[in-house]
């Protein structure tokens, strides 16, 4: 079984799984432990006894791979049981069994906060002890998954910042087929969360926000990584409401996590050009998604780059939606680099006219790299070479327009900066050539913006393109229907018609694009193909059956736009994709 | 035929420590199930292990019950202790006395606690007793079980 190949099952015993078991058994009272023993060789497993919590800590730590799954009494004289819980789940993450005698539902809810995988009652039956390995079973499925999905975020952040630092890079092959393998895993994972956080219901989660994990993540750096315990991180948090299961649960994920990432950063070592410069976190441990959330936002709000407050909000929804509400490395790219980010703050007026001002700015670069016709088709090429590759990959650019995100800022914005700003709810009706985009209104995530600051200056065309095509191979696409629609907005910015795009871009901010985006995609990458065709926009040819299915409406797109988020993050080029707005707006703001 | 009867007699005590709520027949025939050809008394080492430990634990009790004034939690916390190793052999009244005795550490009534476990020592004496008797029985039925058993 592929599964239980991953997750270690590899010794000789694993044939007859769940035979071989290895269990420790810590329960002060001789008595029960000698039943438990002679209950547990019965179920064919291997079974280790203690009587004392300490000799079973030893035990365990010295023998890190040496045991399966821990079944432990609640009252021992040496050691609290959920003490023991505690450092089982946090050291070696084991899934750990409670025993008591006491089974008041105050004690047991503990044990199950505590991080217990089962409460049993003495007196314990045969049956409950066969069952066990389930546990045991259960963990390493999750893990495998979690590994996929933070590899796959961990994935996403990296290209984020390789695309980040080379906009005119062409990105590495190897990254392609390495994200494009993530972003599968990542759906699936997506997949399974969706069902694990219907399980995940009866459970009681604290949901780790964005804020909360900075301020879980500022305390075990001050404390130091080494020396960091639960008690500790929640004194130095200040939650009042936080407890310290809470804490110690998501230390053990995060602990896990730096432990993923520091793989990954060794996998990406090789791209050599990872930097974190504007990320990076302060500690030495960090520059794993989550802190590069974190600091991220801090950029953001620092930046004065008009971000976010939607990117926040879309930054929160996404990461309860992709995890299970549990701390996870929040999709941060919309947190990602806000430089210059266009992020138009709907609720600030007078933001939006810096904005402006700033976006003129970078248009005013974009303007000189848009005219230079000469320029456009090589990038464009360069991005369709890209596009293809990234074509290989599943794609599945979506950037499902959030309606949080769709409502940002544009409005308050000129007509040229809405467009590109934001609206991810293309119309299906676009029609590139018209760019009477009543319909059609790219919506782009307020993140996808920001990133796009980035990448204004230098990709523009190049940016629209590669995400074309990546929306050709996706097949949802808020962020594919943004760009198409962007790359519209270009042509018909082109064409002196921005106006017109600016102002169907608003009205469609529900809209699904993608369907339309990945039709204009196609064409638009025929178009590009030959070199820069202003004006020479083909109708979008909308598919049916991808209208169907890109029927994002707000709620749905909403809804969606976690999973999208994140994938669409993985694509290296969705960074194009963010330059791709930006230019269009430049160039609307230049032309008009 | 001074087997069988032997046997019937085993038979009969058994029963009747279930029927007179010594033993909870659940836990003692799961014990009995345990028993195999790799530990063939194993029921009885188990009882006999109990009995051996329980006594601390009731040295422990009584020792808390001298001192004035009473420590209930301590009280409790041995109790618990002695509660859950009952069941490990069923032991049905003195678990009953010793939750009964918990209660008593609850509101603090220290007269209660110390009837209560007056009565659960009781308790506690005649089920080993009774026990021992079976296992005795069992001993001499056993071996002669097995020997009479057809190839």
């Amino acid at each position: 079984m592929t599964i239980m190949e991953n997750s270690g099952f590899s010794s000789p015993r694993n044939d007859a799984f769940p035979a071989g078991l290895r269990v420790l058994v810590v329960d002060d009272d001789p008595t029960w432990l000698k039943i438990l023993e002679k209950m547990l060789k019965k179920c064919s497993y291997e079974v280790t006894t203690s009587g004392l919590a300490r000799d079973a800590l030893d035990m365990l730590r010295e023998r890190k791979d040496g045991f399966d799954i821990v079944i432990s009494d609640v009252n021992m004289p040496d050691m609290d049981g959920f003490k023991l819980l505690e450092h089982v789940g946090l050291e070696m993450d084991l899934p750990v069994i409670m025993m008591s005698v006491d089974g008041e539902t105050s004690r047991v809810m503990k044990g199950v906060q505590h991080g217990a995988c089962d409460y049993l009652l003495k007196p314990i039956r045969m049956k409950e002890l066969r069952n066990i390995w389930q546990h045991v079973f259960r963990k390493r499925i999750h893990e495998v998954r979690d590994i996929e999905f933070h590899e796959g975020i961990d994935e996403i952040h990296m290209m984020r910042n390789v695309s980040d630092q080379s906009e005119d890079k062409h990105i590495p092959s190897g990254t392609d087929s390495v994200s494009g393998k993530k972003r599968k895993d990542v759906d699936n994972k997506h997949d399974d969360r969706e069902c694990n956080d219907s399980s995940a219901v009866k459970k009681t989660r604290v949901v780790w926000t964005v804020d909360l994990h900075q301020k879980f993540v500022n305390a075990v750096n001050r404390i130091g990584l080494d020396k960091v315990g639960p008690k500790k991180i929640l004194d130095l948090m200040g939650v009042p409401w936080l407890t310290r299961e809470n804490v110690a649960s998501h230390l053990q994920k995060y602990r896990l996590y730096l432990g993923r990432l520091q793989k990954e950063k060794e996998l990406t070592a090789s791209f050599g050009g990872l930097k974190h410069s504007d990320i990076t976190s302060k500690e030495p441990n960090t520059n794993h998604c989550l802190q590069n959330l974190v600091n991220n936002q801090q950029c953001d709000r620092t930046s004065d780059s008009h971000s976010i407050h939607r990117n926040e909000t879309v930054i929160q929804n996404v990461d309860f939606k992709m995890y299970e509400g549990d701390m996870k490395c929040t999709v941060s790219m919309p947190m990602a680099e806000p430089k210059n980010a266009i992020n138009v703050d709907n609720s600030d007026p007078q933001k939006s006219s810096s904005t402006r001002t700033s976006l003129s700015h970078s248009f005013g670069k974009l303007d000189s790299e848009v005219k230079l016709a000469t320029t456009i088709p090589k990038q464009y090429s360069w991005n369709e070479e890209c596009s293809r590759a990234q074509m290989n990959r599943e794609c599945k650019p979506q950037f499902q327009p959030k309606s949080g995100i769709n409502s940002l800022p544009l409005t308050t914005l000129p007509q040229s900066i809405q467009l590109d700003c934001v609206q991810p709810g293309p119309s299906l009706s676009f029609r590139p050539s018209s760019i009477d985009h009543d319909k059609a209104k790219p919506e782009m995530k307020p993140a996808y913006v920001k990133s796009r600051s980035l990448g204004i200056e230098q990709m523009s065309p190049v940016g629209c393109k590669v995400d074309l095509s990546s929306v050709q191979t996706g097949s949802k696409l808020t962020n594919a229907e943004g760009f198409k629609f962007i790359s519209t907005a270009m042509w018909s910015m082109n064409n002196h018609s921005l106006d017109q795009v600016v102002e169907g871009g608003k009205e469609s901010a529900h809209r699904s694009l993608n369907l339309a985006c990945g039709s204009a995609l196609k064409s638009w990458d025929e178009n590009l193909h030959g070199g820069f065709f202003p004006g020479d926009f083909q109708p979008v040819n909308i598919d049916p059956r991808s209208i169907e299915s890109l029927n994002y409406n707000n709620p749905e797109l909403t809804a969606e736009v976690p999973n999208y988020l994140y994938d669409s993050l993985k694509f290296d080029f969705e960074y194009p994709f963010d330059s791709m707005e930006y230019p269009v707006m430049d160039q609307g703001l230049f032309i008009v | 035929m001074e087997r069988n009867q032997l046997r019937r007699q085993i038979g009969n005590m058994r029963q009747s420590l279930f029927d007179q709520g010594y033993l909870d027949h659940e836990q003692f025939i799961q014990l009995e199930e345990l028993q195999d050809d790799a530990n063939p008394n194993f029921v009885e080492e188990v009882v006999t292990l109990f009995y051996r430990d329980s006594v601390r634990t009731i040295q422990n009790i009584e020792q808390a019950l001298e001192k004035s004034p009473l420590d209930f939690v301590k009280l409790d916390g041995y109790m618990h202790q002695f509660k859950g190793s009952s069941s490990s052999i069923g032991a049905k009244k003195v678990k009953s006395e010793s939750t009964q005795f918990r209660e008593y550490c609850k509101v603090g009534n220290a007269e209660g606690c110390r009837r209560t476990f007056q009565q659960l020592k009781k308790e506690n004496a005649a089920l080993k007793k009774k026990l021992e008797v079976y296992f005795q029985y069992s001993r001499q039925a056993g071996p002669l079980e097995t020997a009479c058993r057809p190839n």
